[in-house]
């Protein structure tokens, strides 16, 4: 024991820098799965509010921009309001509501990492919990791992361990998307089975299946289909329906059923 | 003495904010993300102790980390760095002699000196910094692929940074 601790003395600068080596490593390694960036994340108010102050100034060069993509959501949404359907189609029925949508404003945002993630101005107190869903007027934008007062962490599509569930609109065909890690642009349906050909073109949207989205929302368009002869499953290179380098306001969704499905999951679980 | 480290916390807090609010911000055609506060590592005065200099570095990368949310990434490539920096130096200018207070610029180290120095220093810390964070030899090209144009990115960048913020004492 003397003489390790002699070693380390002796050796110090050393023993310092593999100290340090070695918490930041520790640091790094949780972002290396998904469950570990669940359980660990730097979300905290005060990198939040100096952030979103310096997000406040360049906001106004997007104005314009923004304005546009609001308006054409908005003529969107009024299209599916009660009164825009003729009130002798009866089939309209008004359930609950199973899904809650938080508008939010991105105040810090990267595509040029490995591990992107976005950060928002809501949080835990405006209602926003871990493993909710992100999207935006153009399709599905990512998971929220970590949760502070006022602000949340996002793990973006352009994650190395982003995963969704999706399906072609087509064919109604599972399949999982992914990011290469290439180009913050293209994402890749990995899992085509053979007998599906697809074209430049087709839509590929939500599932459904996982609770955190609900079903049909864009995830990105076909860009590019090789089909392999020796493989039972083909890669398709998707083009994102976001452009995830022009992200301003979001949507962060809310399944009122979660906790219930959760439960209902732990319960097969522990059976 | 004071004054060495008055500057010091000056350009820590420049460095820090061009790379948050600017550099982290603007994604230069797509990719290029500069990593300019490499320089505050780089112009430590070079006699500090290196000790002292090691925790200075993990506290910057901290820093870039806590508001970057990329834990342990950028604290892992400065230490690196930080560790590397004392035989850097003694290999390249083991003939040269320091005074106390003075800072690896082009003046002392010389136009080339200084730039075989901070491009060392910089290319080492960016393929630490994919490395760790692409963390598979599968992908080795496209770590290599950033390393190179994100490092020549930051180089160009230091360069624009002293010769707008060095005062000439001629």
């Amino acid at each position: 024991m003397r003489n390790l601790i002699n070693f380390l003395w002796n050796n110090r600068f050393f023993s310092v820098f593999l100290i340090l080596e070695l918490i930041s490593l520790a640091l790094l390694s949780t972002s290396y799965s998904y469950h570990r960036s669940l359980s660990f994340n730097l979300s905290n108010d005060f990198a939040g509010g100096i952030l979103n102050t310096t997000t406040n100034i360049s906001d106004y060069l997007h104005l314009k921009e923004t304005n546009k993509t609001l308006l054409e959501e908005n003529a969107f949404l009024r299209n599916q309001l009660p009164s825009s359907f003729l009130s002798t189609d009866t089939n309209i029925i008004f359930i609950d509501t199973l899904f809650q949508f938080i508008p939010a404003k991105v105040i810090s945002n990267t595509t040029n990492m490995q591990s992107n993630r976005i950060i928002v101005n809501k949080g835990s107190l405006h209602g926003v919990e871990k493993e909710m869903g992100v999207i935006s007027d153009n399709g599905i934008v990512g998971i929220v791992i970590g949760v502070s007062d006022h602000y949340s962490t996002i793990m973006s599509a352009l994650h190395q361990n982003a995963n969704f569930s999706a399906k072609i609109k087509e064919s109604g065909q599972l399949v999982n998307v992914k990011w290469s890690g290439e180009n913050y642009l293209f994402g890749e349906v990995n899992d085509i089975p053979s007998h599906i050909q697809l074209i430049k073109g087709d839509t590929i949207i939500s599932s459904g299946n996982s609770i955190i989205f609900p079903e049909g929302i864009i995830i990105g368009i076909v860009d590019n289909h090789e089909q392999s002869s020796n493989k039972d499953l083909s890669i398709a290179r998707i083009k994102f329906g976001v452009d995830f380098n022009n992200l301003t306001y979001v949507y962060l969704v809310k399944n009122k059923m979660k906790t219930e499905i959760d439960s209902l999951i732990m319960l097969n679980n522990n059976e | 003495m004071n004054n060495i480290i008055i500057k010091n916390i000056v350009r820590f807090l420049l460095l820090i904010s061009i790379q948050l609010f600017l550099l982290n911000k603007m994604n230069l055609f797509g990719f290029l993300n500069p990593f300019i506060y490499v320089l505050f590592i780089i112009l430590m005065p070079l006699k500090i102790n290196k000790l002292l200099l090691l925790f200075i570095a993990f506290f910057t990368g901290f820093t870039i980390d806590y508001f970057g949310n990329t834990p342990g990434l950028h604290s892992s490539a400065t230490v690196l760095i930080a560790f590397l920096r004392p035989g850097l130096l003694r290999a390249f200018f083991g003939n040269i002699e320091f005074t106390l207070d003075e800072e690896p610029n082009i003046a002392k180290l010389g136009f080339f000196g200084f730039f075989k120095y901070a491009l060392v220093m910089v290319f080492v810390h960016n393929f630490s910094l994919y490395f760790l964070e692409i963390l598979s030899l599968s992908k080795i090209v496209m770590i290599l692929k950033n390393t190179l144009y994100n490092g020549l990115a930051t180089m160009v960048l230091i360069y624009i940074y002293i010769f707008l913020f060095t005062r000439n004492k001629t």
